[in-house]
């Protein structure tokens, strides 16, 4: 169980750092996505990792799992779907804006304004 | 308990929503409501740090759930102080975009009002998921607000901030992981009084949590190494943004002295002052790379940048040595740092509007329509962001300076300061006479904004936003003034400020004490 955890933890943080460093943003995009899939399983983890307890107060059950990691992936699971959402949309209008889909513009000169390029 | 703690948090909320729904039927009813808010908050917050300056740290425990367990919000000096800061600068930078720059594009208020309630939320809540949820809330409507207007570059600009603050958003959770695993706990005075006694063989996880933590607020604070993002972000914002954009690098900063003074300061046995060692080291080197870049910047929007990104080292070195002194030097740095950058980013967005096709770049152009007036208040903004008498930021500098005297790094300190204050001096005169002096007779090109004539003065400019802009831009360099006018009472202020935050068990008592008395 924590092999098969932290493993996947790991492989999900290493191809997610690999993606991210792509040039073109769908790459980025699935990167920062495996990335929160890491952070959540890993926030998961935070609490112990305690098989068939519940997260509830129970007279019968004596072992608990803590119920709090889970809330908070949660709301990082709700947060981080939103955000992806929004980028997928800002890197579709900048693609349609721009042409291409490089993250970081690649041929433009730093410090010229937009004019110059239009 | 004290409801209106509440409100700076709630208004906004309910506001942002309102807008959405109205904000594109009726601009002017939009405008009324979301000035008229900003003015309301303003004047709450005002009272708020009244009562913060009088009685101790309050607390409003969310829901009523005592305080481990429940969410609490905790007003003391240091939050009153950055949101009348915040309220003030959303208010006057407001008035400028509201000249026009808000119906670039839709929804500007909503956006507008989730961006105030983020920012709110982050200097009030005492728990460190909660940060992070109230930095997702001011980061999602700073992307918005950041693409206002659209366009390519903008755009392209945009994408960029969002994945980086996107990859800081992970390490944040990482981090506050790893402090959870350790401590068992997310509110920030429950950790304080846990962190000493975590076991010796904990203590390492605990340690590369709080500086992963520290990495994630340096990243908002635009600390080297992560301060890449900042020139590019604010200089392909809307001028109206990139001004309300200054107080979001102090949100970084008030994180750190928040975290590493509440749960790693003296009382935390062999984590005190942890972060000391790494913030130190990275501004300075943040100082040098901002004003360095002050002299390489290529359009003006830039200059600003790297000048916040400067002045967030200067504020970061006082920060970083811990003392009672050099906080209170830090806090009236981070007054006077805020409303300077803003200003300079007004100003460079009027610039802008006046030069026709030149736009903010550095290069020869026709000259300026309104060159005396706009010529004045860049020479009085950038006086006050190169920190030379008399405004405040030479007050600024010099109590950093004095509070730096007895610190084993005193000289690198003082060196580094008084340099870059001349690298400064250089980039700015530069660019400001390149911009005003230096200009060609004739219009470049069929420009209808040049002439270069003198009867063209005033009337020439397209002026989109009329003398809004101007208006906020002076009361924005006014408030520097108030501020070296009344420098001695705010410093008093300040230092009482700072000694409650070196004193945090008075925070700790309010929060948990609170819970067990049932106020």
């Amino acid at each position: 169980m924590e092999f098969l955890v932290a493993s996947s933890v790991g492989v999900l943080t290493a191809a997610g750092v690999y993606l991210l460093l792509r040039a073109h943003t769908f790459p980025v995009v699935l990167g920062l996505t495996l990335l929160s899939y890491a952070t959540n399983v890993y926030l998961f983890a935070t609490g112990r990792l305690a098989i068939n307890a519940p997260p509830l107060i129970d007279e019968q059950v004596a072992r608990y799992t803590d119920p709090l990691p889970q809330a908070l992936v949660l709301t990082a699971i709700v947060i981080s779907f939103g955000m992806t959402a929004l980028l997928v949309v800002m890197a579709l209008r900048s693609w349609s804006a721009s042409g291409d889909d490089h993250v970081d513009g690649g041929q433009a000169a730093p410090g010229t304004a937009p004019e110059d390029r239009r | 308990m004290n409801h209106w703690i509440l409100l700076p948090v709630l208004l906004p909320a309910l506001l942002g929503s309102v807008l959405v729904l109205i904000g594109r039927r009726d601009p002017v009813i939009a405008r009324t409501l979301s000035v008229t808010s900003c003015a309301a908050l303003l004047a709450l917050v005002v009272s708020l740090l009244a009562t913060a300056s009088t009685a101790g740290p309050q607390v409003y425990a969310l829901g009523d759930w005592p305080a481990p367990f429940g969410i609490v919000l905790v007003l003391d000096r240091l939050a009153a102080l950055m949101l009348v800061l915040a309220n003030l600068l959303a208010l006057l930078v407001l008035l400028s975009a509201i000249g026009g720059a808000d119906r670039e594009g839709q929804h500007f208020h909503a956006l507008w009002q989730f961006q105030v309630m983020g920012i709110n939320g982050a200097f009030l809540t005492g728990d460190f998921f909660n940060l992070f949820v109230f930095f997702e809330i001011l980061l999602i409507a700073s992307y918005g607000l950041m693409v206002h207007g659209g366009g390519r570059e903008r755009l392209r600009a945009g994408v960029q901030y969002v994945v980086v603050n996107l990859v800081g958003s992970t390490l944040f959770l990482l981090a506050v992981g790893l402090i959870y695993s350790v401590t068992g706990t997310l509110n920030m005075a429950d950790l304080a009084s846990r962190v000493p006694e975590v076991a010796a063989g904990d203590r390492a996880l605990l340690h590369t949590g709080a500086l992963l933590l520290l990495l994630v607020f340096a990243l908002k604070a635009a600390l080297v190494p992560v301060h890449f993002w900042l020139p590019g972000t604010y200089a392909h914002a809307p001028a109206a943004v990139a001004a309300l954009f200054a107080i979001m690098t102090k949100v970084g900063a008030y994180a750190i002295i928040r975290l590493f003074t509440l749960a790693f300061g003296d009382d935390a046995g062999a984590s005190s002052w942890l972060a000391a060692p790494w913030l130190l080291p990275a501004a300075m080197l943040t100082l040098l790379a901002g004003m360095t870049g002050v002299l390489g910047a290529q359009s003006l929007a830039q200059l600003a940048g790297f000048a916040v990104i400067g002045s967030m080292g200067t504020l970061l070195m006082a920060v970083a040595l811990f003392t009672e002194e050099a906080l209170s030097a830090a806090l009236y740095y981070l007054l006077h740092s805020t409303l300077a950058a803003a200003a300079l980013f007004l100003l460079v967005g009027m610039i802008a509007q006046r030069r026709g096709s030149a736009g903010d770049r550095l290069r020869v152009a026709p000259p300026v329509a309104q060159a005396p007036l706009l010529g004045a208040l860049f020479f009085i903004a950038a006086i006050a962001v190169c920190g030379m008498p008399p405004l405040s930021g030479f007050i600024g500098k010099l109590l950093i300076l004095d509070s730096a005297r007895e610190s084993v790094s005193a000289s690198w300190i003082w060196g580094l300061i008084l340099g870059t204050s001349l690298l400064a001096i250089i980039g700015f005169s530069r660019a400001g006479s390149l911009v005003f002096w230096k200009s060609v007779a004739q219009p470049e090109a069929q420009d209808a904004g040049g002439g270069g004539a003198a009867e063209d003065e005033g009337a020439a400019p397209p002026a989109r936003g009329g003398a809004l802009p101007l208006v906020a831009t002076s009361a924005l360099l006014a408030g520097l003034v108030g501020l070296t006018v009344f420098a001695g009472p705010v410093s008093e202020w300040l230092d009482d400020t700072a000694a409650q935050v070196h004193e945090p068990a008075q925070y700790v008592d309010a929060v948990l004490g609170a819970a067990a008395g049932n106020e």
